[in-house]
């Protein structure tokens, strides 16, 4: 009974002492967003390492889905429940905020899915490099085409959204953000963990092994491309939106392949194919971050440089395909990670 | 019985009139065949000669310039692989096409895939449907396992696996798919003495055991002769001859086929 | 807007001047991955190092050896696309022949590529600092205007040479040995060794070519728009490199067209619409050849047999 349920404890503990430190201020409101950033770091590793890990494909615009489910959450956030010079006097009474919140970040990642399919349907026909291509034009497109809106704002960005989270605190003072980021990177990979881990979600895998194999052993592959496509890039949407409202303004500079290069760095740092590779990379990655923003802009020279380290010495990333259960098996006593 | 629901059996495999062109070069031509229930036939020819093409039709992968496919009755004209595999067409390839990395066991679920009776929806949120469907599955795939005798390499990966035993994996794979047509294509290539005679055993075991009808590509003539009633012979993509293993053993076109004209 | 014979023609030339830049990268871009399969992501920054190399090539004639115009650029052009070269062998010995020695999957050596590229942009940010540079003026620019339509010497030298480097390029490919050495690596890895062509050399020929040209495309950015930042690479890279596919990667004809086509994209937008809009149509419109011919227009498409 405690093995079962041991994971889900541990979390739920993890959890509260966050939300405990962070509403008795314990820790500074920098430590705070840090790990806010992991939060939405792991989600865009371990929906990237869908894409680029599980099913071998090689998407480098991951950023653009990013852009997609933050300016769709917050639009619509800001448009209902806030007061600014865009839309004018909030539509609904700013209380409702708290409650509509994850409906919010919801729609803003089924906006990212639907936008997904601008890759997903390519792909039924071209692999590998001619792939890429599509995901960097996917990427330049959706930034570029944000950038001529100049109804929200344009290249100069959109804000607003730090009026939401005061609506939600003047219903009930907690640390609404952390707590939706904490809730937020437990869904998201809970549903991915539990897709690749079906039979149904090894499809994926068999397409990455042998596509031909698996439509021939009857695998729909245009169905299981589509479905990983749209679950990849509306994760990363929920992160995008996620991002929006911790800062507080979003624009589509933030969201260009700098930041995709920055996600694949993760991926492949954590290992292809290993969710719980892409958790700690994520995690390890916005710590060093922090770490080397002192020496600003050695920073871009640092990083790359560790990850071309990595593919000459270690080109599996930290956890190659397995997951931690595969590394510690004796893990497996104490907890079942179904 | 009555008379009216006497029917004449659906054959399980009919091919009429097939025909494919890439390009400039006629890979098929005009090919026809018949497949009875539990018919254990055989496809031979000369390298080039169109033989692994026409499976790839009958499999799907390949749309043809012209002809009908009926597998069961049901045309596969203008249906992607996966949907012919559902009607009940299952095959092995020349180069073995294993999963290399995923598990026996998951090689053998995966081929389960029109059938799981289950989306994306149940496998995140775990319903009783999906629970209840993969432990169907799971246990299928044990049976299917035991009976193969490969229980043990269960949670092996199929590259460690000696190539004879990857071979009867692939077969057992196939059969996952509960086919009514199992295409073999060489299966008894790269293997040697010994594997052949297994495979020979092997084949008939299950021609014997499983309702299904095979079909079998092969160069060894050994196997071909012990298995096969029914054999087809083709090159250039056109069929030169038919009949029973004695008939095509004497038959002069089949005999310059393959080993050449002595007026050259 | 008005659309007149001579407006036209204008845009047709201008087309031809942007597009040369973008062939001159493309080109870079397509020998490479003709004969390693690579997609070279620091290609377009060794473009950037090129401009950044010219510049300092040039202040150093013009401003410390006090040397006329005429005589720095007649020696900058030589020495900017020597020292590129250098650039991108270094690249090829430190960072992707270990990888191939290894016999890396191509998708390591790729993401090798990319970082390289981050290091050189970023490398530049750190060591020169975020203050635009100015390109020296080299030579005076002389105006020609005829019957309407305005070109300066300078844009026709640059179209005149992309033409040349692209016949040039396609002579090395098909008429020498060397060429059909890197064309037959790119059939066969392999069994080039065992033929006796060391396949080594020939990829370091590969990148002297490509990376020395793209050092001269370099120049002569930096000298038609002489404001020089760490981060110009980046983008006309992306660009060049989908334009080198789009006109079917592998082949200089496709690269060459390919740069040409985009240029021609890009000025026939600003032509009609806004600006701010250059990008995403020209994406779009690459988005959408890329659809209808997957492989590129001059690609060859290759079938999986089973």
């Amino acid at each position: 009974m405690l093995r079962r349920y041991s994971v889900h404890l541990i979390l739920a503990l993890v959890g509260l002492v966050i939300v405990w430190l962070a509403y008795e201020e314990y820790v500074s409101l920098y430590i705070l967003s840090v790990l806010m950033f992991m939060g939405v770091n792991v989600i865009l590793s371990t929906s990237l390492n869908l894409v680029n890990g599980y099913m071998g494909e090689f998407s480098c615009g991951h950023a653009g889905f990013m852009c997609v489910g933050a300016y769709v959450s917050s639009i619509l956030g800001v448009w209902l429940f806030a007061k600014d010079k865009v839309f004018g006097a909030p539509l609904l009474d700013p209380s409702y905020a708290l409650y509509a919140f994850p409906f919010i970040i919801l729609i803003g990642g089924i906006a990212a899915a639907l936008a997904g399919l601008l890759v997903a349907f390519p792909s039924y026909k071209t692999r590998g490099d001619y792939l890429a291509i599509i995901t960097i034009a996917a990427n330049y497109i959706i930034i570029s085409a944000i950038e001529n809106i100049g109804a929200i704002g344009g290249s100069r960005g959109f804000m607003g959204m730090k009026s939401l989270v005061g609506s939600m605190e003047d219903v009930a003072y907690l640390p609404w953000m952390p707590i939706w980021v904490f809730l937020f990177t437990i869904f998201c990979v809970w549903a991915m963990r539990r897709y690749v881990s079906s039979t149904f979600g090894k499809g994926v895998t068999a397409i990455c092994q042998d596509e031909v194999a698996a439509e021939i052993m009857s695998v729909n592959t245009n169905k299981i491309k589509t479905i990983t496509f749209m679950l990849s890039s509306g994760m990363a949407g929920i992160g995008g939106g996620l991002f929006a409202y911790i800062i507080g303004y979003v624009n589509p500079g933030s969201f260009n392949i700098l930041k995709s290069t920055e996600v694949m760095v993760m991926v492949y740092l954590g290992g292809m194919g290993s969710l719980s590779g892409s958790i700690l990379s994520a995690v390890l990655f916005t710590i060093l971050l922090e770490l080397l923003r002192p020496l600003q802009i050695i920073k871009w020279v640092a990083i790359p440089l560790l990850l071309i380290i990595l593919m000459q010495f270690r080109q599996e990333g930290i956890m190659g395909n397995r997951e931690l259960s595969d590394i510690f098996p004796r893990l497996k006593k104490f907890y079942r990670f179904k | 019985m009555n008379a009216q629901t006497e029917q004449v059996a659906v054959p399980v495999l009919e091919v009429r009139g097939l025909t494919q062109r890439f390009g400039g070069l006629t890979a098929v031509s005009d090919f026809n065949v018949r497949l009875e229930k539990n018919e254990l036939a055989g496809l031979i020819g000369p390298n080039g000669a169109g033989k692994t093409t026409v499976f790839n039709l009958v499999s799907g992968f390949y749309q043809p310039t012209e002809g009908q496919i009926l597998i069961g009755g049901a045309p596969t004209a203008g249906l992607k692989p996966h949907k012919v595999t559902s009607l009940g067409v299952a095959r092995t390839f020349q180069n073995i096409r294993l999963w290399n990395d995923m598990t026996v066991m998951d090689n053998i679920r995966v081929a389960q895939h029109y059938r799981l009776g289950y989306g994306f929806f149940h496998s995140a949120i775990r319903s009783r449907r999906y629970l209840k469907r993969e432990a169907e599955i799971k246990k299928e795939a044990d049976e299917l396992l035991d009976i193969f005798q490969l229980t043990r390499f269960a949670e092996e990966l199929p590259k460690n696996l000696p190539y004879g035993t990857q071979r009867k994996l692939e077969i057992a794979r196939a059969l996952s798919t509960h086919p009514k047509l199992l295409l073999l294509d060489e299966p008894a290539a790269g293997l040697n003495s010994a594997d052949i005679k297994e495979l020979i055993r092997l084949v008939r075991w299950i021609h014997e055991t499983f309702d299904v009808t095979i079909w079998m590509i092969e160069h060894h003539m050994d196997v071909m002769m012990e298995l096969c009633n029914k054999i087809k012979v083709i090159d250039f993509g056109q069929t030169i001859a038919e009949g029973d293993a004695e008939e095509i053993r004497n038959n002069p076109a089949v005999i310059t086929a393959y080993l050449g004209d002595d007026n050259i | 807007m008005e659309v007149s014979a001579a407006s036209i023609i204008q845009n047709i030339i201008n087309a031809l001047q942007w597009g040369s830049f973008y062939a001159l990268i493309a080109l870079g871009y397509t020998l490479v991955y003709g004969v390693l399969t690579l997609i070279n992501f620091a290609h377009g920054d060794v473009f950037m190092v090129g401009a950044y190399i010219a510049f300092f090539v040039a202040t150093f004639f013009l401003t410390t050896l006090g040397l006329p115009g005429w005589v720095a650029l007649a020696l900058c052009i030589p020495l900017t696309m020597i020292l590129t070269s250098l650039v991108g062998v270094t690249l090829e010995r430190i960072a992707y022949r270990p990888l191939r020695r290894k016999g890396a999957h191509r998708l390591y050596v790729v993401i090798t590529a990319l970082m390289c590229g981050l290091i050189l942009e970023n490398g530049n940010l750190a060591i020169l600092g975020a203050s635009r540079k100015a390109f020296p003026s080299l030579v005076n620019e002389t105006v020609y205007s005829l019957g309407g339509v305005t070109f300066t010497n300078l844009k026709v030298a640059v179209i005149l040479t992309a033409i040349v480097v692209f016949l040039f390029l396609q002579w090395v490919v098909t008429k020498t040995r060397v060429g059909m050495a890197m064309r037959a690596i790119s059939y066969d890895k392999f069994a080039i060794p065992l033929m006796g062509i060391p396949l080594d050399h020939i990829i370091v020929v590969t990148f002297i070519l490509g990376s020395g040209f793209a050092g001269l495309a370099g120049l002569l950015f930096a000298m038609s728009y002489p404001v020089l930042e760490p981060y110009m690479g980046a983008l006309i890279g992306w660009k060049a490199f989908i334009a080198a596919v789009v006109g079917g990667i592998g082949d200089i004809r496709g690269a060459f067209i390919g740069g040409f086509l985009l240029g021609a994209v890009e000025i026939m937008v600003v032509a009609f619409f806004p600006s701010t809009f250059r990008d995403l149509i020209a994406f779009a419109v690459l988005l959408a050849i890329l659809t209808w011919k997957p492989t590129g227009l001059f690609g060859i498409a290759k079938t999986t047999k089973i």
